[in-house]
């Protein structure tokens, strides 16, 4: 013990150790009143060290090249010790990811974390989302099967709509006229180092962002507001052990439904890994239904909604592109008085509700092709989907707020 | 504790998705493929049906001889039962005794690479397709199939199963197909039915070998971890016994 206290003691003096430790952990002071919704956060970082660890294990085995990709993965399934755990693990953490993102950003829209002083916070959010947006699209051509192959050609595509440089940029992607070799090689590039390098970067500075400013609960009140004689919040409890071991119980409750999915049920019934997968590339060959896979098929379904204008899809592009951005200015747009959804008036719980209904409702027109009935009813849920932001500073200006409690209540 | 009832929930939604899920298929019905890959006998006899009949045009590039003793055959049941052809060591892959070149020449197209077809088509699917050859005189192999219209497959078991003709019967005003048995084959439909279920299982197990320890190694993982739910969930009790809300 002696030895290990001057062991600290010496890299303190050189290293900013135990003062890290305690601003970070120790005696970071989060609200003692925490729910359901705020596991999400530390959920999400324990799915990029699941997916950094396994994805560094399958490529020691996986071939970026277009004749031996699709073995590769099939080798890792099967020839590889343990392939079949690595593959699955990579895949699920894939989905899952997105799961505990979005639940992680509806806890932020419900209680107002991106309000006031968080507004950076949750613009660096979004850009992580934003980057494992393109992060698990990457990814997702890297097994060369059908599916792989034609969402990247769908996709690639879109970015040839826009107008003037449109033809340029798809080819500055894909690195050739169609999607090919060289494409899975610069996919696999970014997918293994460029994008994850940066992701590492973003969530630290989340983190950074966050620890900054405190944590926003479930009442949207300020914990710092009433502080003891010590300075400390009276709300607060230090992350560390408090929230620490709240965290594992939550993590162990995740992995009992992700190691439930990885050895029962790793194809999700076709939704985490779709069976067109299982058919190598063709280029000659066309599939007849051509879905993204589910994350991102609210945005897909956006994009089929707009009628192509001037034989132009640029405009659903954008009408895309727009669905995905508008999420940066929430802490502009919304003019409550009050953050907590718990404190809101009845208008702003109805749209949030809308809004909840037109996502999970266009991601699933979205895997769906596209039939007339269909397409209006993308229509209309994108306008539901934009109205709730766009309408945002009127019918949160208008609403009737009930007060907010003086310090934080448990329910 | 009321989030952790909550995480359940959320749990419960998550694996009722998969049950949501619906195979989807054109016209004819698909007839349920009675899966069991504990059943080894049965998967040994698929490996025999698929060695000797499947592989002549297909291949099944990813998958390795020697990988059978998964479903219980000793290297020389692998060596002497399934015929390997002259050269091929235990450790090869399963290579088409046609080259592909050749069949591309007779069929059209060239025969798919059927190592992890029962991914990509459901095992209802490929019970059902196997079962619904039809003679057929405007197809140039003479054959064609019920759910897989102008197949440039012949029907490689009809040997076994006989064969089989598309009877259209009006049915109150619309059409309604049907598969009838015209000249019978050496086995009876029942014996072709179990067949082809042997078969279908063999498919299924090729498409995903790992799928005969996934499962078991699944429940040792999951009762691990509900073990240590209960130890976090005790220390995570302990440790905030002093919070008043």
């Amino acid at each position: 013990m002696k030895l290990l206290n001057a062991l600290i003691a010496w890299i303190d003096a050189r290293f900013p150790l135990t003062s890290t430790w305690r601003a970070h952990v120790s005696e970071y002071y989060a609200p003692k009143n925490f729910n359901f919704w705020y596991f999400f956060g530390s959920l999400a970082m324990l799915v990029l060290v699941i997916q950094i660890a396994s994805g560094i294990f399958l490529t020691m085995n996986y071939k970026p090249d277009a004749l031996f990709a699709f073995a590769s993965v099939e080798y890792i399934m099967r020839d590889v010790q343990w392939g079949w755990l690595l593959r699955y693990i990579h895949s699920t953490g894939a989905s899952m990811f997105f799961v505990v993102v979005y639940l992680h950003m509806f806890r932020g829209l419900m209680y107002g974390s991106y309000r006031k002083p968080r507004e950076l916070l949750w613009i660096i959010g979004m850009i992580i989302y934003l980057s494992l947006m393109g992060e698990a699209f990457m990814g997702y051509l890297l097994p060369w099967g059908q599916m792989s192959f034609w969402g990247a050609q769908v996709i690639v595509n879109l970015f040839s709509s826009v107008p003037f440089i449109g033809p340029d940029l798809a080819l500055l992607i894909r690195g050739d006229y169609v999607i090919s070799d060289v494409t899975l090689n610069r996919f696999f590039a970014l997918h293994v180092i460029a994008i994850p390098l940066v992701l590492v970067g973003i969530v630290v500075a989340h983190l950074v962002a966050l620890h900054e400013v405190g944590s926003n609960n479930p009442d949207g009140i300020e914990i710092k507001k009433h502080k003891n004689t010590h300075g400390k919040p009276l709300d607060g409890i230090p992350f560390h052990p408090y929230y620490t071991v709240k965290d594992i119980v939550g993590s162990v409750v995740f992995l009992i439904i992700f190691c439930a999915i990885i050895f029962f049920a790793p194809d999700m019934g076709g939704y985490f890994l779709e069976g067109n997968n299982f058919v190598p590339a063709d280029p000659m060959k066309t599939p007849e239904h051509i879905a993204p896979v589910w994350y991102f098929t609210p945005y897909y379904a956006i994009l089929r909604a707009v009628p192509p204008m001037f034989g132009s899809q640029f405009p659903g592009v954008v009408a895309m592109g727009a669905a995905t951005m508008i999420f940066f200015f929430l802490p502009w747009l919304d003019r409550g008085k009050v953050k907590s959804i718990r404190y809101r008036g009845p208008i702003y719980k109805t749209f949030l509700a809308l809004f909840v209904i037109s996502f999970i409702g266009l991601g699933w027109l979205g895997l769906m092709p596209a039939t007339p009935l269909y397409t209006w009813i993308a229509r209309v849920l994108s306008v539901v989907y934009f109205a709730f932001f766009l309408l945002m500073p009127w019918y949160t200006s208008i609403d009737k707020c009930k007060d907010e409690p003086d310090r934080v209540t448990s329910k | 504790m009321n989030a952790i009832k909550k995480l359940w929930m959320l749990a419960l939604l998550l694996t009722a998705v998969p049950a949501v899920a619906v195979a989807s298929s054109g016209g004819f019905h698909l007839d349920k493929a009675p899966i069991d890959l504990e059943d080894k006998v049965s998967l040994q006899r698929g490996a025999k049906l698929f060695t000797s009949y499947c592989l002549s045009c297909h291949g099944a590039s990813y998958m390795r001889y020697n990988r059978l003793k998964d479903i219980g055959m000793s290297e020389e049941q692998i060596e002497k039962d399934l015929l390997l052809p002259e050269g091929t060591k235990l450790g090869s892959t399963m290579q088409a005794a046609m080259d592909k070149e050749a069949a591309k020449q007779v069929y059209g197209v060239a025969p798919m690479d059927l190592s992890v077809i029962a991914r990509s088509r459901s095992p209802d699917w490929l019970y059902t397709y196997m079962r619904s050859f039809y003679v057929d005189s405007s197809r140039p192999s003479g054959w064609n199939n019920a759910i897989f219209p102008n197949v440039g497959m012949p029907h490689i078991l009809a040997e076994l199963q006989g064969e089989q003709k598309l009877e259209v019967q009006a049915n109150e005003g619309h059409e309604v197909s049907k598969l009838v048995l015209d000249k019978p084959g050496s086995i009876g439909t029942t014996e072709y039915d179990a067949a082809i279920a042997d078969l279908t299982n063999y498919l299924v197990f090729m498409s995903e070998p790992a799928k005969l320890v996934r499962h078991k190694i699944g429940f040792i993982v999951l009762g691990f971890l509900f073990i240590l739910l209960a130890l976090s969930y005790a220390l995570k009790k302990e440790i905030w016994k002093n919070i008043h809300h």
